[in-house]
């Protein structure tokens, strides 16, 4: 098999598999993020320590977000609108899928582009009509992918993505959530 | 206390394999079964079940099937007949009505405790069947108890259900089978779909199970498989045996008005709640059909078999609903049963060696157990693709009993 070069080290993510098969307490992860309001429907937002590997972790860097909504919501727009966030996260998680999948199978990839759109009717949120949910009624997800593969192998990768996608089945599936005041 | 060389563990189609194995090599046995012979078939089985595979893949070591019409498909009392009379041509010194309550390892071989007799043997085989149990999501524990769950064990025919909406869950064999039989009883079904297999009933003008084996795909080893662990969950195929060879994939669902929705994730307030991934559960099927189309395509021309087939097709993708239902309320009425399609899985329960892991399947080697004398049939992908079907019985248990055979042999020279 010819080397390909996308960047992920699959190796490692293979070796992780097999370690983590005999130890699930390890594979256990917290991922935190924490809003402060500023004004308005502004808030930023932090995100740098997690847990993971049974301890505490850090990302390199401190990463901040500005959330609010924008200016036809009769805000300031300081930054993406929430709603946002989550084609953000399914975005990327699906893009880093398609390369990790890629380099697993030895395809090298050129260019992968993908481009979100997510329904939304907002009468849900303004509690204009109680049958509209709050949240995306439909969202679609459009790859353009330049590799050195067949238009099949293509669409085995962007399936094998979604299968293996984190954010695909946090938003394809009902979590728990629990919301309270300290 | 009785004594026996070697012990097998169930009289299905795979102990009476071993069994048929150890007289050829005049080895002593004795064929513990709980029931009768062929008891899967003649107790755990739905009504209009057919054989999924064609008659003329019911090959056993020394007994096939020789009637008229080899490309059709069995019915229960057929296939139980033809395993009875396996067991009659064979000579197999079966003990019926024996359920074995423990089995437990001795200084030189294993302790069988049957409701009927007590065994000393050197050598045992499971055989006791890789579907004794339905597999049911813990989730069905929220179903509320104004709808009526069945599992595949429970479920006979659709005059006995309530009329009225039914849920299958699961889309293998048994779910799309179901689901058509009870769609056409007038009982209006919602399929919830996850991950499945999806093939033809026919390709090329042969049964896609002539391919299979013609091609050599089920004669794919244990130890060349990719990924063993995913090889031995794979669910069954959207597969019928009908007369009229017809295909059962979601696309002849859906115009009989069977409606489609993704995987069921959960219950919250009697409401049930599917994925919103159902298209990708379905383009997952659609590719891996069209590769396996395309291995045998490729097989027929370096085969030199290309003219003798009719031409290659390619199917329709599948259709889904533009958007499918996410929810479905319990307490409202419309759905009056349930029925989990969703598997099966064995029970060791009795197994009194530590040879069974935290997910309850039984560790082995292409049927050797850890544990010395130790032996497995009929389990998923235990040697061979083939392994769990009628057609596959017999490399495994010729290959499973020689390794015993030659256990023995050990035992006794040194
Ligand atoms: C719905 C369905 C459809 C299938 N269709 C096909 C098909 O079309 N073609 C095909 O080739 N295969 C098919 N199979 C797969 C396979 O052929 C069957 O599962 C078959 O029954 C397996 O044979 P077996 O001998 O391994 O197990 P079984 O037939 O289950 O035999 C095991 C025996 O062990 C006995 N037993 C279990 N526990 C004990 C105990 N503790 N003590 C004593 N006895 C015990 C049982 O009573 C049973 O008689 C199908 C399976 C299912 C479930």
């Amino acid at each position: 098999m010819t080397t390909v070069a996308n960047g992920v080290n699959v190796q490692a993510l293979l070796d992780a598999r097999e370690v983590l098969k005999g130890a699930p307490e390890a594979a256990q992860f917290t991922w935190r993020a924490a809003a402060k309001w500023n004004h308005g429907v502004h808030s930023t937002i932090k995100v740098q320590s997690f847990f993971g590997l049974g301890q505490e972790q850090s990302h390199k860097e401190e990463s901040v977000f500005e959330a609010d909504h924008p200016e036809v919501f009769a805000a300031e727009d300081n930054g993406i609108t929430p709603i946002e966030y989550l084609i953000v996260g399914l975005a990327s998680c699906l893009t880093a899928g398609v390369a990790s999948v890629a380099q697993n199978r030895g395809i090298q990839l050129r260019s992968v582009e993908a481009t979100v759109e997510g329904q939304h009717d907002i009468r849900g949120i303004l509690g204009a009509d109680s049958d509209v949910r709050n949240g995306y009624n439909d969202i679609k997800v459009t790859f353009n992918v330049d590799a050195d593969a067949s238009r099949q192998e293509i669409e085995a990768l962007v399936a094998q993505s979604q299968k293996r996608s984190a954010v695909f089945d946090a938003l394809t599936n009902p979590t728990n959530v629990t919301v309270e005041v300290a | 206390m009785e004594r026996a060389a070697a012990i097998v563990i169930g009289a299905g189609h795979a102990g009476l394999a071993a069994s048929h194995f150890l007289s050829a090599r005049a080895l002593d046995h004795v064929v513990l079964e709980r029931g009768e012979v062929a008891n899967s078939w003649r107790r755990e089985r739905w009504d209009s079940l057919r054989l999924l595979t064609p008659n003329w893949q019911s090959r056993l070591p020394g007994h096939h099937y020789e009637g008229p019409d080899p490309d059709g498909y069995m019915t229960v009392p057929e296939v139980t007949e033809f395993i009875q009379r396996f067991a009659k041509v064979s000579s197999a010194p079966v003990l019926t009505g024996a359920n074995v309550t423990r089995v437990r390892r001795t200084g030189d071989g294993y302790h069988v405790a049957t409701s009927l007799a007590e065994f000393r043997c050197r050598a045992v085989v499971i055989a006791s069947g890789a579907c004794n149990l339905p597999a049911v999501p813990q989730l069905s524990d929220a179903v509320p108890s104004s709808v009526e769950q069945l599992t595949t064990f429970d479920y006979r025919e659709p005059a006995r259900l309530p009329s009225g909406g039914v849920l299958v869950v699961g889309a293998s064999a048994t779910g799309v089978q179901l689901a058509a039989e009870l769609q056409r009883s007038g009982r209006p079904v919602t399929l919830s779909v996850g991950e499945h297999v999806r093939l033809p009933r026919t390709y090329r003008g042969r049964d896609v199970l002539w391919w299979m084996d013609a091609s050599g795909v089920w004669d794919q080893r244990h130890d060349e498989v990719d990924d063993l662990t995913r090889a031995r969950r794979l669910p069954s195929p959207q597969l019928v045996g009908t007369p009229e060879r017809a295909t059962l994939d979601l696309n002849a669902l859906t115009p009989m008005g069977v409606n489609l929705v993704g995987r069921w994730a959960a219950v919250r307030d009697g409401q049930a709640l599917f994925s919103g991934g159902l298209r990708n559960a379905v383009s997952l099927a659609d590719l891996k059909m069209d590769r396996l189309l395309d291995t045998f395509d490729a097989w027929a021309m370096a085969d030199g078999r290309w003219s003798e087939l009719g031409p290659p097709e390619r199917f329709a993708s599948t259709r889904v609903p533009e958007s499918t239902r996410l929810q479905l309320d319990l307490r409202s009425g419309e759905i009056r049963t349930v029925v989990w399609a969703t598997g099966f899985r064995p029970d060791y329960s009795w197994l009194d060696v530590p040879v069974v892991d935290a997910k309850g399947h039984l560790q082995h080697d292409g049927g050797v157990v850890e544990s010395p004398g130790l032996y497995a049939l009929g389990l998923p992908v235990l040697r061979r693709r083939k392994s769990t079907f009628i057609c596959g019985i017999e490399d495994d248990a010729r290959a499973v009993i020689d390794h015993l055979a030659g256990y023995l042999a050990k035992r006794q020279s040194s």
